[in-house]
């Protein structure tokens, strides 16, 4: 059991959570994720770590489903019944580059201790947040403390670039020579960045988000393809060269549980609410 | 000879729920013995001098002395008996292959059926749990010495039980939320209830085991780590990393390894969604593919879970099936279709990335290959085509590299295994033990509490005198 320190909406749908726990400060690192389980009935979920100290750690989460939901209805005080980690590969340093970092939903919260490490090792940092609109966007003033250049990007050009990923991308990459892009955020947008910086020949490194249970490496669900060859996101990775990554496949397996998906958040509802 | 005439030739049978009704429930399937009817199979015993079927049991323990009690009628003289020897004793009664260990060399065997060992041990266990909690044995004072077991399948369970009664302070660290390993991610309800298990650990825990969950050896901390606190560590963590074929359409959506469709199944209780959360797809076509007990908890959860026909398909026959034989029948008994000598070699999808059809091909056996067994070989132009909408991957695992990757000075065996010697469990890490499947690979539940009971001695040793 777990107990919740914080739990906190940032902008509508996407929440801030801490739990309290001493086991995965001393070896957590930025790329890294855990595994939360709700309460008995619970699913196993994978959400980034968005920070940690000795008493606790922190993710950011978008409710999509059950789980999700579940999560968003804690209170501080309350317990949870599973929390593990931390899991998979950190992101892989670099030192003295350049580096695009793009963060979309609750990637916005997972960029924040990457940036932080890419900046610790003195890289050159240019972050770039999107959403719908700018009420979806969060956490500028501490994402700026980590970054040289901060741009924000708004499909209704309420704040910043107008459009898009692409209509940034494009356009800064004009004048200006990077070494990476890197990438959190759900799917559409990691493929879509991915798909862009294809054609610009800029490597580029996204978190991706499978399905998991275990989260050890002893299901294989959250297996994606990459070059070809399978792999298993939750201790291979979840970090991998876009430009490798099976897309199609990796959306269908998504997939897999929609309609139980589905089935299980009306069951909740009607259980919560009546 | 009038001892001749005392010999009741077949075991008394145990009672079961009828193939029919069980397909349609997760709940166990036999019922095991009554008061009387153990008695009366405890009384087929002959209490052999010499007896076999102690040696043929990897954790020793002294059959005909328990036997003989509940021949007796003194059932609590009897599970004493058994767990000074056994601390998973309705856990073992029920899963252990006792037809290749005790009772395949028990004196009767030679002519008649053997002594039913592991049903009168269930039913000692199962007797013990229905008078409420058990009492705890007593501890030699505290050594001051502390101990770390990683995993809590049997293995690491063993070595607990057998290191708190010594006095040793004992912490597991398990991954998973659960503790009991494949007992509890693996095996299905209907073969082994969890509640035995977890009766079990509740066990050591009341005798002073701290369980630690939740934690990942490897990432949480590093054995390095570990070691900062312990004197010495188990390693138990098992064979947890599943096997895929490599052939085309495995990553479409339906395709599971065995791992995931039991662990959705056992573990995240899925067979009760949406009262749990966790998903799992109920196929009306169920192809499994391996020969194993696990293939065989595969199918036998598919029919479980609403399916109308499952087939287990196995690339040599039946008589070289690692099943265990009661497994085979139970699924036969339940109608799973059994395709011999057939390999699957491709699984095709609709254009949404289920699956839809699988290819496979007839195979023949051919010439004897290293392990003994006829090998089979491919049928040219044998093809043929099934309509699936699950496969289950079920054709064998590894150990999990984690803790080998982050432990260096580690020794790995040939397939990913950590090396231990086979005597001691001694690993080439100074205080670093291991045993169980994370040595052996895929093995048994009893093996690995073997090598866990001479792990402990050997540790017992080194903690004493310091000495490696
Ligand atoms: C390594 C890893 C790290 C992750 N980190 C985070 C994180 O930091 N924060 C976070 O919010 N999520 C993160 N995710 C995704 C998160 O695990 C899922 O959102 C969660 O499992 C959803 O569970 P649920 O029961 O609420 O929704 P479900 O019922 O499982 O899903 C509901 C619906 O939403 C869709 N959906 C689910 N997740 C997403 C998504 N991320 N984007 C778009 N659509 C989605 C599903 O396809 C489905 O249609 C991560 C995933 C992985 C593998
Ligand atoms: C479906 C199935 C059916 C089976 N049926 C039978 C049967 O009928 N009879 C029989 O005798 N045998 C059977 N077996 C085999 C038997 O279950 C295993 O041989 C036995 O469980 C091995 O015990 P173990 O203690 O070595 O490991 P496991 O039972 O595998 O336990 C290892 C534990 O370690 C944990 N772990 C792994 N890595 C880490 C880590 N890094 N940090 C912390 N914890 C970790 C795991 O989560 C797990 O809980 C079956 C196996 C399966 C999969
Ligand atoms: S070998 Fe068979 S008959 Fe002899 S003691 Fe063991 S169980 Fe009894």
């Amino acid at each position: 059991m777990y107990r919740v320190l914080k739990r906190e909406q940032i902008v509508p749908n996407i929440h801030l959570l801490v739990i309290e726990t001493n086991n995965i400060h001393k070896n957590a690192k930025a790329g890294e994720f855990v595994v939360v389980r709700v309460d008995e009935e619970g699913e196993r979920i994978p959400l980034n770590l968005v920070d940690w100290d000795e008493k606790s750690v922190s993710v950011i989460f978008m409710e999509v489903g059950t789980s999700t939901r579940k999560l968003g209805a804690l209170k501080e005080g309350d317990v949870i019944e599973t929390l593990a980690g931390p899991l998979g590969r950190p992101t892989e340093m670099i030192e003295d580059k350049s580096i695009i970092c793009i963060g979309g939903c609750y990637g916005i919260g997972a960029l924040y201790p990457v940036i932080r490490a890419f900046k610790q090792n003195r890289n050159r940092v240019i972050t770039a947040v999107e959403g719908r609109s700018s009420f979806l966007l969060y956490w500028q003033k501490k994402l700026q403390e980590y970054s040289d250049e901060l741009y924000e990007i708004t499909r209704d050009g309420t704040k910043g670039y107008e459009g898009h990923i692409n209509v940034f991308l494009e356009e800064y990459m004009k004048d200006h020579k990077v070494d990476l892009i890197y990438c959190q955020g759900c799917t559409y947008l990691t493929f879509f960045v991915s798909q862009i910086t294809k054609s610009m020949g800029v490597k580029t490194i996204v978190g991706l988000n499978p399905i998991m249970i275990d989260a050890t490496g002893m299901c294989g669900v959250c297996r994606v393809i990459i070059n070809g060859e399978t792999k298993f996101a939750c201790v291979d990775g979840p970090e991998f060269d876009g430009h490798a990554v099976d897309w199609p496949n990796l959306l269908a397996r998504r997939h897999t549980y929609h309609s139980q998906e589905q089935k299980s958040l009306s069951f909740y509802e009607c259980e919560r609410y009546g | 000879m009038a001892e001749k005439l005392k010999i009741v030739p077949k075991k008394t049978p145990m009672p079961e729920q009828p193939a029919k009704e069980r397909v349609k429930n997760f709940e166990e399937v036999p019922f095991g013995y009554s008061e009387a009817d153990a008695i009366v199979e405890a009384q087929r015993c002959l209490q052999c001098k010499k007896a076999p079927c102690i040696a043929g049991c990897p954790v020793e323990i002294d059959i005909p002395g328990f036997i003989k009690y509940i021949a007796e009628g003194d059932f609590v003289a009897s599970i004493k008996k058994l767990k000074e020897k056994n601390v998973l004793p309705a856990v073992c009664g029920r899963v252990c292959p006792q037809e290749t260990q005790c009772e395949i060399v028990c004196t009767l065997a030679k002519k008649w059926e053997p002594v039913a060992i592991g049903r009168l041990e269930r039913f000692a266990a199962d007797w013990e749990a229905k008078q409420g909690e058990s009492p705890i044995p007593g501890s030699l004072p505290s050594t001051g010495k502390k101990v770390a077991i990683i995993g809590a399948g049997p293995g690491g369970l063993t070595v607990a039980g057998d290191l708190i009664k010594l006095g040793h302070g004992v912490t597991i660290y398990e991954a998973l939320h659960k503790p009991g390993g494949v007992l509890v991610y693996g095996i299905p309800e209907f073969r082994l209830p969890k509640e035995i298990v977890y009766r079990e650990v509740d066990y050591l825990v009341r005798s002073g085991v701290n369980l630690v969950l939740d934690f990942v050896v490897g990432k949480t901390a590093t054995i390095e780590q570990l070691f900062e606190e312990y004197d010495a560590i188990y390693i138990g963590t098992g064979a947890g990393l599943p096997w895929f074929m490599n052939i085309p359409g495995e990553n479409l959506n339906g395709v599971y390894s065995a791992n995931e469709y039991l662990t959705r199944s056992n573990l995240m209780k899925a067979y009760l969604f949406p009262q749990y959360d966790t998903p799992i797809v109920r196929g009306k076509y169920v192809a499994v593919v391996g020969g194993g007990n696990v293939a065989m908890d595969c199918a036998r959860t598919a029919l479980r879970l609403g399916a109308a026909e499952v087939h287990i398909v196995y690339r040599r026959t039946k008589a070289e099936m690692p099943a265990r034989m009661e497994e085979i029948h139970h699924a036969e008994e339940e109608g799973i279709i059994f395709d011999w000598l057939t390999l699957p070699i491709k699984y095709t999808g609709d254009e949404r990335g289920w699956i839809k059809e699988m290819e496979c091909i007839r195979m023949e056996l051919g010439e004897p290959d290293a392990s003994g067994r006829r090998k089979p070989v491919p049928i040219k132009d044998s093809n043929f085509i099934s309509q699936v909408d699950v496969a289950v991957c079920a054709i064998g695992q590894s150990p999990n590299p984690l803790i080998l990757q982050t432990t260096p000075d580690l020794k790995a065996g040939k397939w990913g295994n950590v090396e231990a010697d086979s005597k001691t469990g001694k690993t080439s890490k100074k205080g670093c033990w291991a045993g169980g499947d994370v040595v052996r690979g895929g093995a048994t539940v009893i093996l690995a509490m073997g090598d866990a009971r001479f792990a402990a001695r050997s540790m017992q040793e080194y903690l004493e005198t310091g000495v490696w």
